[in-house]
């Protein structure tokens, strides 16, 4: 199942500039371990170990935070949007 | 009779506050921190918020047919929504969308208009819009522009310097803070710096460009301030968002000091940093802002 995960800026060092990265995953978890596969340096970033994201990384799926849904477990669609952005916003 | 004052007035003035329990690492080297969430919106963004908004007055640029718009991620918004209802001027800001809600609903409370901009972006996407819009409807706007109005760090050369120099009864010898749109930094460094050139200033940074470190801006990554200019930092200190959340959570159960991560990080850096002096170093950091803004945090839990 592939799907669009979008990159914000401050991620974007880590992963070529890109701003959005296709990955493959039945599920969000799977669909981010697929990325931070592929970037290591991504996966330092927001995990905090092998299975659990750092405390202030926030994860949407089609516009839903995924902690008001399954978490990493929640199914994703293809065609599905992952956003991924700090849980706070940064820089005033 | 004459008493009391407005909420306008009350901007500055803050606490200079010891923390005993932290400092018993110390042998010999003060720390102390300024208590600018006792500000009446509860954050040190009140003094540039009133600084520019009376530059503006005095300028003729502010009117009372104009809104007030400018870019932010929280207090200084919440400041110029504040200090706008107090003298009936109407504000419109610009935020990332992944602002917290306790914030939207603060500025909203006291009648600011939000915009709400790309969460992707981060504030360098807040900062954009608003100049769009400004650009778009140019007599519509009063915009103060927090990040290159220099009445920001000037507020902090005349006020919060001034003031640790002579709640630290002129002792002072390193100022530690970190950098939103750097006018703390800058102006309190400066004003030091202006009454006593021996005094350090350290720089306080978040150790990556994503970070929770909230109101922090990572200048190795981000749009740079106007009047940010990196040369007046003696030292450098990167902090992590682990170690932050770890000194906010050690300020309110030690100390009873409340407040948000920021604060947290700059209590860190002045730890790690007062650790490093020889005795009779006088340490001060800034307290950012207020720790109820951040209830829903689940950082607290740790």
């Amino acid at each position: 199942m592939s799907v669009s995960v979008l990159i914000p800026s401050a991620l974007r060092a880590f992963v070529d500039r890109k701003s959005e990265i296709e990955a493959e995953g039945a599920t969000v978890g799977e669909a981010l371990a697929h990325v931070a596969a592929q970037y290591p340096d991504l996966k330092h970033q927001i995990y905090e170990d092998d299975t659990k994201l750092r405390g202030f990384v926030n994860v949407f799926v089609d516009g839903t935070n995924i902690k008001k849904l399954n978490g990493l477990e929640t199914p994703v669609a293809a065609g599905a949007t992952v956003m991924i952005v700090p849980a706070i916003a940064g820089g005033y | 009779m004459k008493s009391g004052k407005t909420v306008f007035e009350t901007v500055g003035g803050t606490p200079l506050l010891k923390l005993p329990a932290i400092s018993r690492e110390l042998d010999g080297v003060e720390l102390y921190a300024k208590a600018e969430y006792f500000n009446p919106t509860g954050s040190v963004k009140d003094r540039a918020a009133k600084a520019m908004i009376l530059d503006g007055i005095a300028r003729g640029a502010l009117t009372h047919d104009k809104t007030i718009i400018d870019a932010t991620s929280g207090n200084t918004g919440i400041a110029y929504a504040a200090l706008g209802a107090a003298l009936g001027y109407k504000v419109t800001l610009c935020l990332p969308a992944n602002a917290t809600e306790e914030r939207k609903k603060l500025m909203r409370l006291y009648g600011a208009e939000i915009i709400e901009t790309d969460p992707l972006e981060s504030s360098d996407g807040a900062y954009n819009e608003c100049r769009r819009l400004v650009a778009e409807h140019p007599d519509k706007y009063f915009y103060p522009d927090q990040y290159n109005n220099d009445a920001n760090w000037k507020a902090h050369f005349e006020g919060t310097a001034r003031e640790i120099w002579e709640q630290t009864d002129y002792h002072v010898t390193h100022f530690v803070a970190g950098t939103g749109t750097s006018g703390t930094f800058m102006g309190t460094s400066r004003g030091l710096k202006h009454l006593n050139p021996e005094i350090k200033s350290v720089l306080m940074q978040p150790d990556s460009p994503f970070h929770g470190l909230e109101g922090m801006k990572h200048m190795a990554s981000t749009i740079h301030p106007g009047f940010f200019d990196e040369s007046i930092a003696d030292l450098k200190l990167e902090v992590s968002t682990d170690e932050a959340y770890a000194m906010t959570r050690r300020l309110v159960r030690e100390e009873a000091v409340l407040v948000g991560i920021s604060s947290g990080a700059n209590v860190a850096a002045a730890l790690k940093l007062a650790k490093t002096l020889p005795k009779g170093s006088v340490v001060v950091t800034i307290l950012c802002d207020n720790g109820n803004r951040y209830l829903s945090g689940e950082f607290w839990e740790a």
